[in-house]
């Protein structure tokens, strides 16, 4: 994915993920800025799912050729799904990493949570 | 739960990247900085140098040095010049391997090591006249080599200089590697592990017939003023620029040590397998030490290995039952996880199964002849 973006209908955590509210549920992601620092994603392995989410702290991780990174749950949950086709494609993350490279999908524990995470505006401009 | 404290980078660290990055004044830069800027490499900091460490993507750089011919621009390293009467002393008392067996014209790999067997460094040597020698250091090592090798200079007939500011350096690799140089040669290319002072794309150039990656190529050191230019005209003649990143894959794929990885003081050349290029009749320092261990066969050895199933090990991953992973990545070529570690000796033999830890989840792996990927061209 060539040029940075943020869509704005997302919400932003500030180590780099974003979430899509969707009722009880979100899905879970990193942000353009990850994906381009990181470099081609070579491996991703997805938490089982029933993991418990911890909002700030990391629940998984994502591989370059040469570096392991954290990825930080925006917000608390539940795990209800994985992206399995990550396995064959993890490069989905860094051409895709609001669609086809979403990583998780969570049952909130806490839905309030998503008043502390940033708009897009608010995140792109920590990233200057 | 992951244990915490892994000393792992802040989640997605930025490497520096582009025009606008700028880092602290203390990295130094390279003849080819302005190149890399616009072929828009990431750049990181690598023993106190700015280097790129991918352009186009790794596992590109990395298949067009396996099918074609990429470009590495290794300035970064040292070299060491070692000229006079009693030269061949020098470097025989300092280096593992048997300096007198190099001809004029010639190249020979082989060790630094502490009188106890620790490894310094590893290190090209290069004979360039009867008495006048060229010996390439790793960047991170080369002040320590350099003060090593002068204070055993001191009694003996031997001019020891810092040739570092004077030789840019860059490494062409890959199955069309010696046909892209040759095409800008005034001369015909040395043999592998031959070296000749040739004029390529209008430069005076120190041509060597040596390489990192298992492919065929050259490497080539310059006036660092005419590196730029000798740059331009390999790229236009076909070489693809590539950085550490797909250096590091392309060498663990070879099989190669690292630095700083697979060597280190704590360790022998013996246990690294690295006996072959230490001959201790030479009377090296450590020799001794060297002798004994080979004598009496090393309590750990350095194995390949390739992860069987998902999961890629890394450098510091503990293999259970004892040893510890060095080097680890995923291989392009292979598109499993593959490495080098230090096992029991009696674990060593290629088809052994191991257990590697993985950031607290255990990932089975088999030991592995070597080179996982071999030559291309």
């Amino acid at each position: 994915m060539a040029d940075p973006t943020y869509p704005e209908e997302l919400l932003y955590h500030a180590e780099h993920d974003w979430a899509r509210l969707e009722g009880e549920h979100a899905t879970l992601g990193v942000t353009w800025y990850a994906q381009d620092a990181l470099g081609e994603v070579v491996f991703f392995e997805p938490p089982a799912i029933g993991t418990a989410l911890t909002q700030g702290e990391p629940y998984a991780e994502v591989e370059s050729v040469k570096a392991v990174s954290d990825v930080v749950a925006p917000l608390s949950g539940e795990i209800v799904e994985v992206n399995e086709t990550l396995g064959e494609d993890p490069a989905a993350i860094n051409e895709d990493p609001y669609g086809a490279g979403w990583l998780v999908k969570v049952r909130l524990r806490n839905p309030a949570e998503s008043e502390e995470l940033m708009d897009a505006e608010a995140y792109t401009a920590t990233l200057v | 739960m992951r244990p915490p404290g892994k000393g792992r980078m802040r989640p997605f660290q930025k490497i520096k990247c582009g025009p606008s990055a700028s880092l602290p004044r203390m990295a130094r830069h390279t003849p080819l900085h302005d190149r890399h800027l616009a072929a828009g490499a990431k750049l990181v900091e690598f023993a106190g140098w700015e280097m790129p460490v991918q352009y186009a993507g790794v596992r590109e750089e990395h298949l067009a040095v396996r099918e074609d011919c990429g470009i590495f621009d290794v300035s970064h390293m040292g070299q060491i010049e070692t000229a006079g009467p009693d030269a061949l002393e020098l470097l025989q008392l300092l280096t593992t391997n048997d300096v007198a067996a190099i001809p004029v014209g010639g190249a020979q790999y082989g060790l630094l090591c502490r009188e106890d067997g620790g490894v310094l460094d590893d290190l090209f040597t290069y004979r360039l006249a009867d008495e006048r020698y060229l010996t390439v250091t790793n960047a991170a090592n080369h002040l320590r080599d350099l003060r090593r090798f002068r204070a055993h200079a001191e009694d003996l007939h031997v001019v020891v200089a810092d040739r570092i500011e004077d030789y840019a350096m860059l490494a062409l690799q890959g199955p069309r590697a010696r046909a892209v140089a040759q095409e800008l040669a005034e001369g015909p290319l040395p043999a592998r592990m031959g070296v000749a002072t040739l004029r390529l794309a209008g430069a005076g150039a120190l041509v060597c017939g040596t390489g990192y990656t298992g492919e065929d190529g050259v490497e080539l050191l310059l006036a660092p003023a005419e590196a730029p230019r000798v740059w331009d005209a390999l790229l236009a003649g076909g070489a693809v620029p590539a950085g550490l990143a797909a250096r590091d894959t392309l060498r663990l794929e070879a099989c190669f040590h690292l630095y700083g990885n697979d060597l280190m003081v704590e360790r022998g050349p013996i246990e690294a397998g690295l006996g072959w290029c230490c001959k201790e009749d030479t009377g090296f320092i450590g020799s001794g030490a060297v002798r004994a261990v080979r004598d009496a066969g090393p309590v750990e050895k350095l194995i390949a290995f390739a992860v069987d199933g998902p999961g890629i090990a890394r450098q510091g991953n503990p293999v259970l039952g004892g040893g510890v992973v060095t080097s680890g990545t995923l291989s392009p070529c292979l598109g499993v996880g593959i490495g080098l570690a230090y096992v029991p000796a009696d674990r060593s033999v290629v088809g052994m199964r191991m257990q590697i830890d993985v950031r607290g989840r255990t990932r089975p792996a088999v030991v592995h002849a070597k080179p996982f990927v071999a030559k291309h061209g």
